[in-house]
Formats: C-alpha cells, structure tokens, sequence
C-alpha cells in the first residue's frame, strides 16, 4: 500500500497558542481517512499544512510524495479541497465559480459537473452572495469532486447540509474510492466518519490520541451489555474488566472492556440467559473517553 | 392597517404599541458596537471642517483675494464643483464656507448616516443577526426605529459639534447664527440620508447593494444640484430638487434663511413612513427587488487567476475611469479663468514663481499632481484587494487549485499597475480636452497626457510599497495608507504653503518631474520604476514564504 499523505510530528504555534503538538498521520492508496475531533483540535491546521497554505513550524510532511510547501502548485493539480467555511465571490454565479475552480485546478469533467449539479439540487445561476451555508458548500463540494483528483481534502465537508444531501454525499463519496481515490475527512460528525471512513484518528489539543479502524478501536473499548436471567446474578465484581454493574433480582447491567467481553458474557450465561442486548460502542463513547476528563470537568464545575 | 377595518380598535391599539418593544435596549445596543466608529466619523468630518476653514486667512489674506475667488465663481465650472454663488459682492470667509465648502463635507455626512443605517438593519438581515434579535421581544419596526434614532442622534451631535467649532473659531464674517444654521443644514442632510437608506434597505437583499443604492441617490442629488448651480448664478429649479441644494440655499453666513430646512424635514418624514409600509411588504431577510440569476457555466475568460482577478476588479476600472475622465473634464474649464484668478492673487503667485513656467503651466501641473494622488489610491485599493480575498477565506480555493502564489498576487498586482495606469491616461486625456477647448489649442492634449503620464512610475513606486507590505503580513498592508495620505497633503498643500523640500522629497509622488512647468527629466522615472519592481518582487517572495491568513 501506497502511504499518500506521511506526516510525523507536526509542530505549528500561533504566538502563545499552540495549534499543533507533534501530530502523526499516515494515509494509504485507496482509503478514506476520518479525522476527528472537536473544534479546535487542530483539524483544519493540518489540512491547511497539507495544503502549503500553512508552513510548518517542525516535522516531516510528504503528500503523495512531495513536499505540500515546496511542491505546492504541482500537488495541487492531484488533490481537490473543499474548505470548512466556504466563502464565494458574491457577484459570481454558483456556475461560474465551479467552472473557474476546475478549470485552474485543470482537471474539471463537464459531465461529471453537471451530473452532480443535478444530484445536490444545486442552483448554479445564483450568485454567491445569495446562496446559505449549505448551498455554498454544495459548490465547494461539487467543484471539488467534478475534478479526477487523486486525493481529496474535505473539512466538515456536510456540516451545512441536509440529511438528504448528506446520503448523496456519502454515495458519491463511496463511488469515488472504488475508482482508487484517497480521502481524507475530517469532522466532528461522528456519525458520518462512521459510515464512510476505513480508519479514524482521533486528534485532540493537536495530537493524534488515537488511530485505528472502527473495529480495533471497538475492541479498545467498552461494549454495554444487558442481560435478563434466570437466576439473580452473582459474583460479577470478581471479573476482570467490568465497569459500573447495576445488578437487579433478574436485570444486570455492565460495561466491559473488549478484551473480557468473552469472560463476562460466558459468566451472565451460566444464570440463564431470557434476553440478551449489547450495545457496541459509539464513536461519542470514544470520544468521550479521551474528553471523559474535561466533559466531567466541567460539568463539575457548573454544579 | 386603519382602524376602522379591525374589529377590535382596542387590540389593534394596544399592538401598534408593541411594534417598537425593545427600541430602547437595541438603540444603547447600537451605540455601543459604534463607539468608536462613530465618534471617529463625527470628529473627523468636524477636524476635517475646522482645517480647511482655518486655512483660509492664510491663502486670502486680504480683501481682494476674496474677491479674485468671487469673480472665479462666475464660471459655470467653478460652481458645478462647489456651490450656487451667491454673496459674491462681498465674498468673506462665511460666504466661501457655505458657497465652496458645504457640498463637499455634506458628502461624507451623506455617507455616515447611510452606512449607519445599513449597518444596523440590512447588514444584520445579510448575516442572520438581525432573526436571532427578531425572534426575541423586539417589535417589528424596532430595528428600524432604532437604526433611524441612533443615526439621526449622530447628525444632531455633528451639526451641534460643527456649529460650536465654527463660531467659536472667531473668524471675521464667521458668526454664531450662521455657523448655526451651517451646522443644522449639515444635520438635515445627513437624516434625509439616513431615511434613503432605511428605503432602500426593503428594497435591496444584500448591505451592499442598499448601501450602494443610497450612494447612487447621493450622486443622483449632487448632480441635480451641480446643473442647477451651472445654470444660473445663485441656482435654479433643479438646485431646489436636490436635498444638498436645500442646505446651501440656506445660504448661512450670507442670508442666514433657515425655511429651507422644512424641506429636508418633510422629505424625511415622507421617506422613514415609505420604510415602515415596505417592510410590512416584505419577510425578515428577503427583500422587494429579486436578484436576477447569472450564467449556469464561466465564460471562456473566467479560466485563468487574472481572468478572475479581472472580473473582481472591472466594475472599479470602469467606475473610475469614468468618474476620473468626468472629473478632469469638469476641471479642465477652469483655464480660461485661472490666469485672471491666479494673478490676483498673492498666495498662488508665489508657488507658481516657484515652479516657474507660465501661470497656466503650474496650475496644470498642480492639478496633474493631484490627479496622481488619486492614480494612487486606485492603485493601493486594487492590491489591497488581495488582502481581502485573503481575509475572508476566499483566497484558500484558489491557492489550494494549481495557481502559484506569485501568479493568484500578480494577477491583483497587473490590475493594480495596469488599471492605475489607464486611469491615469484617461484622466490626463479628459483633461488636455477641455483645457485644449477652453484655450483652444489642440497642441495641450499631447502635453497634459504626458504630463500626467509622467507620474506613473511614482503611482507604481506607491503599489510596490502597498505589495512589500502585504507581502510582509496581511496586517501591516494598510500601512500604505500612511504614505497616500502624506502624498495627498504634500502634493496638494505643499506647493502653496511652501513646505521644506526635504517634507516634499519624503513623499514617493515627489519626486516626478511637475511637467509642463518643469522640465522633463527621465533619471527619477527610471529609478523609481526599478524601486517599484524591487519592491513587487519583494513582496511576492516574502508572500510566497508566509502563511495565509484566514481570519474569517
């Protein structure tokens, strides 16, 4: 597998603000790669560094081979970027703005930008100044994937949609990896890195705290389990790996770390099991793990 | 909406109340985010006010200085650039403030209280703010109420602030009642502004849009005044069609006649009741007037970074080239007076002996000069202009495209330098035309082009310092301004109030030859071209080394 974008330690401070603190990250051939994080984490810093609009300040960057500062126009006619907060040229039509982007990226599919023109519903005689949030990113968007880029750069690419674009979003964006594309998304919608992305890393005050796919870090975490049994439960707290058991006369609750999931499961099992649910961790839960602390410190603070 | 057709009157009574809930919370809101925008309209429009009438003892020292300014007044063209002409037989200070000056301070005062208004009530809409302040307890004509309070609170205390400074300068001729009347006059104006304003705010969807609507009626006045003056000595009918031309008919200092003013009363009173009843036509956020759609697909020029550049920049070109030619012709037909007016008076004859050449000569070149200022501050708006695209975000999509840094800069850069110079030849052209025909030789056109072509080396030394500076940091790019504004002052007071040439030679638009009363001399054209070309260079390596700054 080919890697197309290699970062180790990147390093970049505003004044006293550090925005990123030795971040890593590694994206292979063919893959969409979730990066998530909260506002602020120092997503959009790193795809800015990936872009060379940023410098910086220490570590190692390549992008499909090159250096994002040094080669910059020469990636550029490779990848496709869709900003965060797309702002258009208000006296230019949606139209317009599409055609220009593509064209100096030299790469736009005419057909390709009509098809998905007509698959976002998008208006392209308004002009920029007249279109909401949503709507200005459907251009950004639509300019970005009408190019044959072989990597595309997307932050927050659906915030200001509407669920119904969001699934045309994630189908074109599904079409697009089968033709060998790379993807890097970066979000702090949990949901949307769930369906679409290979591997996840989770970045937070500039780092990259974890990395991983969906399933290895499942396994990382905790699965809640609920149990109905026969007989009460006993003799849960003895196992390795449980968390915050809530034991009735025939309903236990728990959550249990991947590693001990088969130990617990098999011990519940040995009451005799009536019903059985389990509740696979959601990216919220791991996200909450590595926030865990500041969540409850605040939440601390507030009572 | 009468009450007659509502059932319960009482209701109906008790509701119209409710329209203006919250006025008083969004007014102190308003002032608030003005506190310093305001204050810094108002003090700089009085400061600006109080240092052109405090330089008039020192350029008409005595009485028949005054009076060579009266016999000028005669020309249509003189009129058409300041005021009707009256009180010429005895023109004092007082008669030149009202006469020469109004007009020109009126237009800022205009543009305060437009930009207030839409500030406050379309530019919300734009951006949302105003549905969040709406969807509280606010009444549905608050915003607007409010937006027309605080600006005409704004006028008031301008009007009072000019009537105090003037009066109190103790010029001769320049009294108490007069300045009075020149404040309030000036304080009409600017409400019936501001009520422009909160109509074309329904009308139009976007801030710009509205504000640039107001503006247009704010030309559209100034031009019904310029042709009334032009017609006849003292104004005519059209004069009286224009709110500018109701202040100056209060001619203050001459006649003191306050009647006038009712005018500018009930057309305000007329325009905020069109707002009220327009916004009731409207949502929150829409507007009357729909925006026609544009082209579905980029034509064959929008393809190339100065093919956008371009497009963003074309409107300006025209605008000032237009304005500019119309400008200079308009002043071009002062020549066949300046000879007569110079000669008179003792002040100009000094810097013309200065500058030696024919009285002509140096006044062209004075005027040349000033045109050159101008050249610049298109110039430094063009590349400035990157600095916005910068800003606010739109800069990002096309530098993470294909396009250098050095070709999406060099395409604002080559709009700049080939704009301005543009400019500066049609400005140069419009004015060898009415010079050539008020004179009546042909041989001036060639000259004054050349003369005005002169200064672009200077004007392209001035966006070399613009680009070196953006290039540096996208913050220190307005520092240039420092350098236009130094350049407008010396090019324009330094011949006439002899500044020391060691001030003159600071200023980048120094240094260019003052064709035709100067001879030519190509050594500082040449260094100052390669001076400019050093700094775009500059610029361009030092942008292409810095990171873009995104502060939207």
């Amino acid at each position: 597998m080919t890697a197309i974008i290699e970062a180790k330690g990147l390093t970049k401070t505003y004044g006293a603000t550090t925005a990123l603190d030795g971040l890593d990250l590694s994206v292979v051939q063919g893959e969409v790669y979730g990066f998530l994080g909260p506002n602020g984490a120092g997503k959009t810093t790193t795809l800015r560094i990936l872009l060379g609009l940023l410098r910086r300040d220490a570590g190692e960057v390549t992008v499909m081979g090159g250096d994002p500062w040094a080669d910059a126009v020469e990636l550029h006619g490779r990848l496709a970027y869709v900003p965060g907060d797309v702002e258009l040229w208000p006296n230019l039509t949606g139209g317009e703005a599409i055609d220009l982007l593509g064209r100096l990226r030299g790469r736009l599919d005419p057909v390709r930008r009509d098809e998905l023109v007509e698959r976002f519903d998008l208006d392209p005689t308004k002009k920029g100044r007249t279109y909401s949030k949503g709507n200005r990113q459907k251009v950004a968007i639509v300019a970005a994937l009408a190019s044959d880029a072989e990597l595309l750069l997307l932050d927050e690419p659906t915030a200001g949609l509407d669920p119904l674009m969001e699934v045309v979003f994630q189908d074109v964006i599904g079409r697009m990896t089968q033709e060998g594309r790379t993807v890097l998304l970066s979000s702090h919608i949990l949901a949307q890195v769930e369906k679409l992305a290979d591997r996840i890393s989770i970045i937070r005050q500039g780092t990259v705290v974890q990395t991983g796919t969906l399933a290895e870090m499942r396994h990382l975490t905790r699965t809640t389990i609920e149990a109905l049994t026969v007989e009460p439960v006993s003799g849960l707290e003895t196992l390795a790996g449980i968390h915050d058991p809530e034991v009735g006369d025939h309903l236990v609750r728990f959550s249990v770390n991947g590693e001990h999931l088969d130990a617990a499961v098999k011990h519940v099992a040995g009451f005799g099991l009536r019903g059985l649910t389990s509740h696979p961790p959601t990216l919220e839960e791991l996200m909450l793990r590595h926030y865990g602390n500041e969540v409850q410190g605040k939440a601390g603070a507030v009572r | 909406m009468t009450a007659t057709l509502t059932p319960t009157g009482d209701r109906a009574a008790a509701r119209s109340g409710h329209v203006l809930t919250g006025m008083g919370t969004l007014v102190r809101f308003m002032l608030r985010r003005d506190r310093v925008r305001l204050p810094a309209w108002i003090l700089g429009i009085t400061l600006f006010t109080l240092a052109s009438v405090a330089a008039l003892p020192g350029l008409y020292p005595a009485a028949s200085d005054r009076q060579a300014r009266a016999t000028l007044m005669q020309n249509p063209g003189t009129r058409a650039v300041s005021g009707p002409g009256y009180g010429l037989e005895d023109y004092h200070f007082g008669a030149m403030i009202s006469n020469e000056y109004l007009s020109w301070i009126v237009i800022f005062v205009a543009l305060m209280s437009i930009f207030v208004v839409v500030r406050h009530t379309r530019l919300e809409e734009e951006t949302g703010r105003a549905e969040l302040v709406r969807s509280s307890r606010v009444g549905r004509h608050a915003t607007t109420t409010a937006a027309l309070v605080v600006a005409f609170g704004a006028n008031l205390v301008l009007g009072a602030l000019l009537a105090v400074s003037l009066g109190s300068l103790g010029l001769e001729s320049v009294g108490w009642a007069g300045s009075l009347l020149f404040g309030a006059g000036q304080a009409a104006v600017g409400v019936v502004f501001a009520a422009v304003a909160a109509v074309t705010v329904q009308l139009n969807g976007h801030a710009r849009g509205a504000s640039g609507l107001a503006g247009a009626v704010l030309a559209f006045s100034y031009t019904l005044r310029a042709a009334g003056d032009m017609a006849e000595l003292g104004g005519n009918a059209l004069s009286w069609l224009s709110p500018i031309g109701w202040a100056q008919q209060t001619r203050a200092y001459v006649d003191d006649r306050w009647w006038p003013l009712l005018l500018p009363l009930a057309l305000t009173l007329v325009l905020a009741a069109s707002a009220y009843w327009l916004s009731t036509r409207r949502d929150v956020g829409a507007s009357l007037v729909q925006t026609r759609p544009g082209p579905a697909h980029a034509g064959d020029s929008l393809a190339t970074p100065l093919g956008l550049a371009w497009r963003l920049h074309r409107a300006s070109v025209v605008w000032w080239g237009v304005a500019m030619f119309l400008f200079a012709l308009g002043y071009g037909t002062l020549a066949s007076e300046i000879e007569r007016f110079v000669s008179e008076m003792s002040v100009i004859q000094d810097a013309v002996a200065e500058l030696g050449g024919t009285i002509i000569d140096a006044w062209l070149a004075i005027i040349v000069l000033v045109f050159a200022v101008f050249g610049a501050v298109f110039a430094v708006l063009a590349a400035g202009r990157a600095r916005s695209e910068e800003n606010s975000g739109r800069a990002e999509p096309v530098l993470a495209t294909a396009v250098s840094r050095a070709r999406w800069l060099g395409s604002h850069l080559v709009i700049a330098l080939a704009g301005s110079a543009v400019i500066m030849a049609v400005t140069g052209l419009g004015l060898g035309i009415s010079v050539a025909g008020a004179l009546g030789d042909t041989a001036l056109i060639g000259r004054i082009l050349g003369a005005t072509m002169a200064h672009v080396p200077a004007v392209w030394l001035v966006t070399g310092i613009a680009v070196a500076l953006y290039g540096l940091a996208s913050r220190a790019a307005p520092l240039v301004w420092i350098v236009v504004v130094y350049a407008g002052v010396v090019g324009w007071l330094g011949q006439l109030l002899q500044f020391p040439q060691w001030a003159m030679n600071l200023s980048p638009l120094g240094h260019t030859p003052l064709l035709p009363a100067e001879a030519m001399r190509w050594p500082p054209l040449v260094v100052m071209s390669a001076l400019a070309i050093i700094l775009i260079v500059a610029g361009l390596v030092a942008f292409r080394r810095r990171d873009v700054e995104t502060t939207a």
